[in-house]
């Protein structure tokens, strides 16, 4: 500051509250927009339970979380399918017994979105992956965990197809679409596939 | 051009995410200011080591690379890590 600036601001006192005021009107409107500066973070929905689809979600998830970003993986309807590693009938409706049987029991069982009939298309492509060395879909599932991405199985869907507990695979988050968007909103990402 | 690396990392017949994963694994043990050389076989991961340098904070990508070895086309990428 110049010396005649100094000046001024010692003869009048008013003009230095006025800056501070400024300044902490400047203070917290930096602080509400440092509030929605996205974070490194990438949110995925997988509502498909198709396995090439699925595929993509995970090569994106651990891509993302090999370039450093926190990655959350929200699983609901035909997603989660993924994470089965069961079929159980006991303690369900009649509706929901029917879903579970015409539902994959795990991530193996996944069907591809065209050309599937009825389970040859998706063993035709898996048997391409091996043959092109691609990761398979389970091994994609493990690298995720093992890079530190969250799963979240959606706890309505869950609920409303009968898809008990103990049919899912271990180490899951229950959430609902609050989770979701509290990840979503400071993510840079977030894609529904 | 070739560089002076400290650790290397083979993935080669690895395919997309791969290179980028082992190569994050690895990059994680180095010393800060140590160089990674990765040699690799699929040809989207010199999009994909460029895209990753863009978005890291602990590394950089000093040098990149596409030789031939033994016939076949091989991209070798150079990361150095920083943070």
């Amino acid at each position: 500051m110049s010396a005649s600036a100094e000046a001024r601001l010692v003869a009048d006192p008013s003009r230095i509250q006025a800056l501070e005021g400024r300044l902490l009107d400047l203070e917290k409107r930096l602080a509400h927009i440092e509030g929605q500066v996205a974070e490194d973070r990438v949110a995925v929905v997988v509502f498909s339970g198709d396995l090439d689809r699925v595929l993509a979600a995970f090569i994106i998830a651990t891509g993302a979380a090999a370039m450093g970003q926190q990655v959350s993986m929200f699983f609901t309807f035909w997603g989660l399918s993924v994470l089965k590693k069961d079929k159980q009938l006991s303690g369900k409706t009649l509706f929901q017994k029917m879903m579970t049987v015409m539902s994959p029991g795990s991530s193996k069982d996944l069907p591809v979105s065209k050309m599937n009939y009825f389970g040859v298309g998706a063993q035709m492509l898996r048997s391409m992956m091996k043959e092109k060395n691609v990761n398979s879909l389970e091994e994609m599932i493990s690298l995720a965990r093992e890079l530190g991405v969250r799963m979240i199985a959606c706890e309505m869907s869950r609920d409303l197809t009968g898809i008990k507990e103990p049919e899912l695979v271990a180490g899951l988050e229950c959430g609902g679409v609050a989770s979701f968007l509290a990840d979503s909103l400071k993510s840079r990402t977030s894609l529904f596939i | 051009m070739s560089h002076d690396f400290d650790k290397l990392l083979d993935a080669r017949g690895l395919n997309c995410p791969m290179p980028l994963v082992n190569a994050r694994k690895e990059v994680g043990k180095l010393e800060l200011g140590q160089v990674l050389k990765v040699v690799a076989t699929d040809r989207g991961s010199i999009a994909d080591f460029q895209g990753w340098a863009k978005v890291a904070k602990n590394m950089e990508l000093v040098g990149q690379d596409t030789e031939s070895e033994d016939g076949a086309t091989v991209y070798v990428h150079y990361v150095k890590r920083t943070a």
